[in-house]
């Protein structure tokens, strides 16, 4: 397979030490691998600021000299170098830009791939239920582009520019460098960092009165039908403009706070360069300094503080990055729910028939058993169910059996074959279906359908299609299997996911199919369809359907009820019907 | 996109304080940018001439009063900002709120479905309303001010200049408009090339999210790691995308950051030589040299401060898009209504004598007879109607089942009981027990509405307490009142288990419940509100044969002595539950000529 070259190996599991470092550093690691390139950022964006300072430095100069009329040979080159400093600065700051773009998307790029390599090789799709974890996860990925744009080269630009003005102006009067020294680091570092300090308290405070404004409003907006239905609409706006007064009296409150650091940067500029004209014009005084000299000091302290000016953002967002960093690290970081496996060569041969004896698996050691001893069989080609109440453990017992997830007791064997030594890919060769919310990907019917059997023609796709009923549909559609679906597409309606999804466990031909909770979400008038159709599709295939919803149980070959974690009863649905018990008594029979 | 939106100003009085405050602290911050370049230009010719601390010191004074001044006035101008900026947000987001749950809205009791004609959704006007408008912060603290400034510094700059010394004023005048208009020319092009580059990016960017959304589904057909490869190539088609914009879109900032710096350095020789000549003196050199950066330095602020900003901008505009978009939806619905047929506008201004003020009492008329004719209601903007033709009577007392395929409007009749909604065609009229039939839009909407109790397919739970759940339609119900509603509809067991029992926070959405307990919360508030009128929709649809076993037990005791239409698919328990009151209507399909099978 090609893919094998192109695609890396897991990560590995991740060292304890690695985990405990700075977020962002480990963030700034990721971007190692294109370390070259930022450096040639930095040395570029140095290169504009440092024209734009060299350029008033020199210009003092110039005047300074021209004051004492000295024949005009001796600015000949001043003039040259002024002119080129004034075109040099825009091509620098045009090519800096270019290049640590250039370098955040291409680590960016890294970044994502890495990020979805982890995922991919530890599955931890217990996370996955809440779809904002997935949405902030991608968004925390993004945020390392915005870290590395804004927040890495613009303090690593100042160190550099501002050491070397630093550094001339201590050439040239000592105490003028140490002052800009002083100036420099008190603008750019510690008035930052204590703005940045500062506002971590109103941040805190306007975030949690942020939160109960905003649950008021999603209060308001999403139960608005029942709020005006039970006449409580007039009170319930009171509660957001309450919520929404706390917050604006907690922002005003807190603007005295936040004004102090643009305050601070602004005093220390200006006292700096006040230090420098005093101390300039003593020393010029005391013929310790010439005139010439004084110019330059003055212009060039001036014309220094402009590279940190962009260092306050720099600060007031790395907290933001930091935890973005947190929540992305958290997630790769979660170790794989599966140990690695021993042999290989789960057979495509022999029988399909399921067996799990004493099946028990929990989420944590102080966790409750989710599936606590379970005992269940699908002989070939049977169609079996499992039924039961929200919570009983059926999604787990699918999540083993498509090897998401280790039992922490007992067997799952295939054709007399454990499970738990294989790779998971073998596995789901055998055993596949449709998962539990299945996803719609963003491109065409005929990508979503091929995505389980790659080579698939066009026959086959409607071959699969019809048998989930859903060629009719689109046929019906003026494009056909080039139909775009998913987010940038047609929407689909809940049942025609459910038979998409159904269509593609056809085509991947498993020896096992595991339908779970394929009827979840659906509207009972479309329920009973799907359930018809997934009971007419599954013919063939040893079938596992686990579903909270009665529909349909009188035609398949058993059923088992679960409930916390326990079979409770077996039978047909004659016999249950028959049996004193749960299955009676919920009205199934 | 306006750097500064008349409506923004109009709308809000925070932000005529704020620009008030602006301009002031603008002209100030003007004055001393002149004064410190005056007294620097001062100091140092002073210096070179021979003068010392003794006659320089007021000079050098001066520099250090400047100093603190300017912070003093960054400071002020920073407070204020986000001051006005919360305010600003405050009055903005009550104006929102206002609309969007003023009367003039339609909302239905049809779950998921927000008909008031498209976007946007609840979602992202939430998102609108506290995210969104948070961006003005920066809008106010770093773009206005700054802006403001950029209108005032060059042109004193300018005339500083031009008073010193003409020739270097003609430099800076020629090339200071070319700013502005090189910030319009690179405006036009970004914003063309990024509104395209835009669709690209998030089409780019939504496919990370599309492939770790569907990791499980991948892995299920053993796609998972194969995708990684087409994530490369699809990340490196990206980087070269944006790459292609941003060389274009950077050259222009180019120009502009070469342009300012060049006029500087032919500033700075042009001086220097002509000082060299003996045609100028040293401290107006200076001067010169000093103030040239500081006229361009506003306008390279503005416009990199532009986009950040832009953000706050773009969510007032939505804001103000939304107030009046609702406005323009509410005339259309008049208009279409009326111009539908002679009949309907005769009907309206039958009907217009508005309602009698609502008393704050449950109408009479709840606990009596509805009676539909001839029913049609067409949502804006649809071409089918949700319900047509609708003959249908219900009688006091009576427990009518409503069946019919998706799309009948089952609930759609729902939303018209609940007053959610108008018909557009025909009439419902009411008669209270032992009274005459009056229509039901003369009875006021409240006090019908206190008269009848909904339990919808999913009904909405507040992230208050629980009892504050259960009262939400008797906000003055006693904690007696409300256990017992509750144990009538099967909840005060799992409620009194809860960590705080009755005052237990339910989280956003009642997400501490199950969707069987949330829909006995629901039956609990409907118990409570105590109406005789009960309409139920799909009460069992989602849940589990043990909570649906539940519900149903309490569903027989909230109809008891009461009339209730009941929108259900299963219809099997309700039979069984309800028995010998029970009558069943089938709604089919709505259209043009359609009418109910009885």
């Amino acid at each position: 397979m090609s893919t094998s070259t192109t695609v890396p190996a897991d990560p590995g599991p991740v060292p304890g030490r690695e985990r405990r470092r700075d977020p962002l550093l480990r963030m700034i690691a990721l971007a190692r691998p294109r370390g070259g390139r930022f450096a040639l950022g930095v040395l570029l964006g140095a290169a504009a600021t440092g024209a734009g300072v060299a350029l008033l430095s020199l210009a003092a100069w110039m005047l300074a000299v021209a004051a004492d009329h000295p024949p005009i040979t001796a600015l000949g080159v001043a003039v040259v170098a002024t002119r080129a400093l004034g075109v040099g600065r825009g091509v620098a700051r045009y090519l800096e830009r270019l290049v640590t773009h250039d370098a955040a998307f291409r680590t960016l790029a890294d970044v994502r791939v890495r990020v979805y390599d982890r995922l991919a090789a530890t599955e931890p799709f217990g996370r996955f239920r809440s779809g904002d974890l997935v949405s902030r996860l991608v968004n925390d990925t993004e945020a390392t582009l915005d870290l590395l744009v804004r927040g890495l080269t613009p303090p690593l630009v100042s160190v550099v520019t501002g050491g070397a003005a630093v550094l001339f102006l201590t050439v040239l009067h000592v105490p003028g460098g140490l002052l800009l020294a002083a100036g420099l680091l008190l603008a750019g570092l510690a008035v930052p960092m204590a703005a940045a300090a500062l506002s971590r308290g109103p941040g805190r405070r306007q975030a949690r009165a942020r939160g109960e404004l905003s649950t008021a409003l999603v209060d308001t907006l999403h139960g608005a039908p029942d709020l005006v239905a039970y006449g409580a609409m007039e009170r319930q706006v009171e509660r957001v403009n309450a919520a929404d007064a706390e917050l604006t009296r907690l922002a005003r409150g807190d603007s005295a706070l936040l004004g102090l650091g643009a305050g601070a940067s602004a005093l220390v500029t200006g006292l700096t360069v006040w230090g420098s004209l005093f101390l300039g014009v003593a020393a010029v005084e005391g013929g310790a300094l010439d005139a010439v000299s004084l110019a330059v000091l003055v212009l060039t302290t001036l014309a220094a503080f402009e590279v940190v000016a962009p260092l306050p953002a720099v600060a007031a967002r790395l907290g933001a990055i930091r935890a973005g960093g947190a929540r992305l690290f958290g997630v790769l970081d979660t170790p794989a729910g599966t140990a690695p496996p021993t042999r290989s060569g789960l057979g495509t041969e022999g029988g399909a028939t399921v067996r799990v004896r004493d099946l028990r698996v929990r989420y944590g050691p102080e966790e409750p058993w989710a599936l606590d001893g379970v005992d269940l069989e699908i002989p070939s080609g049977w169609t079996v169910a499992v039924i039961g109440p929200s919570g009983a453990g059926k999604s787990t017992l699918a999540s083993v059996l498509l090897r998401f997830r280790d039992p922490d007791g007992g067997r799952v064997e295939i054709g007399g074959e454990d499970v738990t030594a294989y790779p998971a890919d073998e596995v789901r060769g055998v055993v596949s279906g449709v998962p539990q919310d299945p996803h719609v990907f963003a491109s065409t019917l005929r990508e979503n359908l091929r995505l389980a059997r790659p080579g698939a023609d066009d026959g086959q796709l409607w071959e699969a299609l019809r048998r989930a009923r859903l060629a009719d549909e689109v046929a019906a559609m003026p494009l056909g299997l080039d139909t775009q679906v998913g987010t940038h597409g047609l929407g689909l309606s809940g049942g025609m996911v459910q038979r998409l999804a159904l269509a593609r466990a056809v085509l991947a031909a498993p020896r096992v199919l595991v339908l779970d909770e394929p009827t979840a979400h659906l509207d009972p008038d479309t329920r009973d369809a799907v359930v018809e159709d997934l009971l007419a599709a599954a013919e063939g295939f040893s079938t596992l359907l686990i579903t909270h919803d009665l529909t349909g149980l009188d035609r398949v070959d058993r059923i088992y009820v679960v409930r916390h974690g326990r079979v409770l009863q077996q039978g047909t649905h004659e016999e249950l019907s028959l049996q004193e018990g749960w299955y009676r008594d919920v009205g199934a029979g | 996109m306006k750097p500064l939106d008349p409506r923004l100003v109009r709308t809000a009085g925070a932000v005529r304080t704020h620009l008030a405050v602006s301009v002031a602290c603008g002209v100030l911050i003007t004055g001393l940018i002149l004064a410190q370049a005056w007294l620097l230009a001062r100091a140092i010719s002073g210096a070179w001439r021979g003068e010392g601390l003794d006659t320089l010191g007021w000079v050098v004074g001066a520099v250090a009063a400047i100093a603190v001044a300017r912070a003093l006035l960054s400071y002020l101008a920073e407070t204020s900002a986000l001051h006005s900026a919360a305010r600003t947000k405050s009055q903005l987001r009550r104006r929102l709120v206002a609309h969007v749950t003023g009367s003039g809205r339609v909302w239905t009791a049809q779950p998921g479905s927000d008909t008031d004609g498209g976007p946007p959704k609840a979602g992202e006007l939430v998102t609108l309303a506290t995210r969104g408008l948070d961006a003005l912060d920066d809008y106010f603290a770093r773009y206005l001010p700054q802006l403001v400034l950029a209108s005032i510094v060059p042109l004193a700059v300018l005339a500083v200049v031009f008073w010193a010394d003409w020739i270097s004023g003609v430099v800076v005048l020629v090339t200071l408009p070319l700013i502005p208009v090189f910030m319009v020319l690179i405006g036009m092009h970004t914003q063309q090339r990024t509104e395209r580059q835009w669709r690209l990016l998030s089409r780019l960017g939504g496919h990370f999210l599309d492939v770790v959304e569907g990791l499980p589904t991948l892995a299920v057909f053993r796609r998972a790691k194969a995708q990684a490869a087409i994530l490369r190539r699809v990340g490196e088609e990206h980087r070269r995308a944006t790459m292609g914009t941003l060389r274009v879109a950077f050259l222009s900032a180019f120009a502009l950051e070469v342009l300012s710096t060049l006029a500087v350095a032919l500033v700075a020789v042009e001086v220097g030589l002509r000082l060299l000549g003996g045609h100028m003196d040293y401290q107006t050199a200076l001067l010169v040299l000093i103030l040239a950066p500081e006229a361009y330095l506003p306008l390279r602020e503005v416009g990199a401060r532009f986009h950040a900003s832009m953000e706050g901008v773009a969510a007032a505009e939505q804001v103000f898009a939304e107030l009046e978009r609702g406005r323009g939806a509410h005339d259309r619905r008049g208009g279409a209504s009326g111009d539908a047929d002679q009949d309907t506008a005769g009907e309206a201004a039958r009907r217009t004598p508005a309602p009698p003020p609502a008393t704050g009492r449950p109408a009479p008329a709840a606990g009596g007879d509805i009676r539909f004719e001839g029913v049609e209601l067409l949502y804006p903007d649809r071409e089918v109607p949700a319900l047509s033709g609708l003959d249908l009577q219900v009688s006091a007392g009576e427990h009518l089942l409503l069946t019919g395929p998706s799309g009948a409007g089952k609930s759609t009749l729902l939303s018209l009981l609940l007053r959610l909604t108008e018909p557009t065609r025909g009439r419902i009229s009411v008669r209270a027990p032992g009274g005459r039939w009056e229509p039901l839009d003369a009875v006021p909407a409240d006090d019908w509405r206190l008269g009848t109790a909904w339990v919808p397919q999913h009904p909405y739970l507040f992230d208050v307490s629980v009892a504050d759940n259960i009262r939400l339609g008797a906000p003055e119900a006693s904690m007696d009142r409300v256990r017992e509603a509750a144990r009538l509809a099967e909840a005060d067991a799992f409620v009194s288990a809860l960590p705080d029992g009755y005052r237990t926070r339910l989280g956003e959405r009642g997400a501490r419940l199950s969707a069987g307990q949330r829909q006995r919360i629901a039956l609990a508030r409907a118990m409570c509100r105590d109406a005789p009128l009960v309409l139920l929709d799909e009460p069992t649809a989602h849940l589990d044969p043990e909570n649906a076993a539940a519900v149903r037990t309490a569903v027989a005791r909230l109809l008891e002595g009461r009339t209730a239409v009941i929108v259900a698919h299963d219809t099997g328990w309700a039979r069984e539950t309800l028995g010998g009151t029970l009558r069943t209507a089938s709604l089919p399909l709505p259209t043009q000529e359609g009418s109910v099978s009885r």
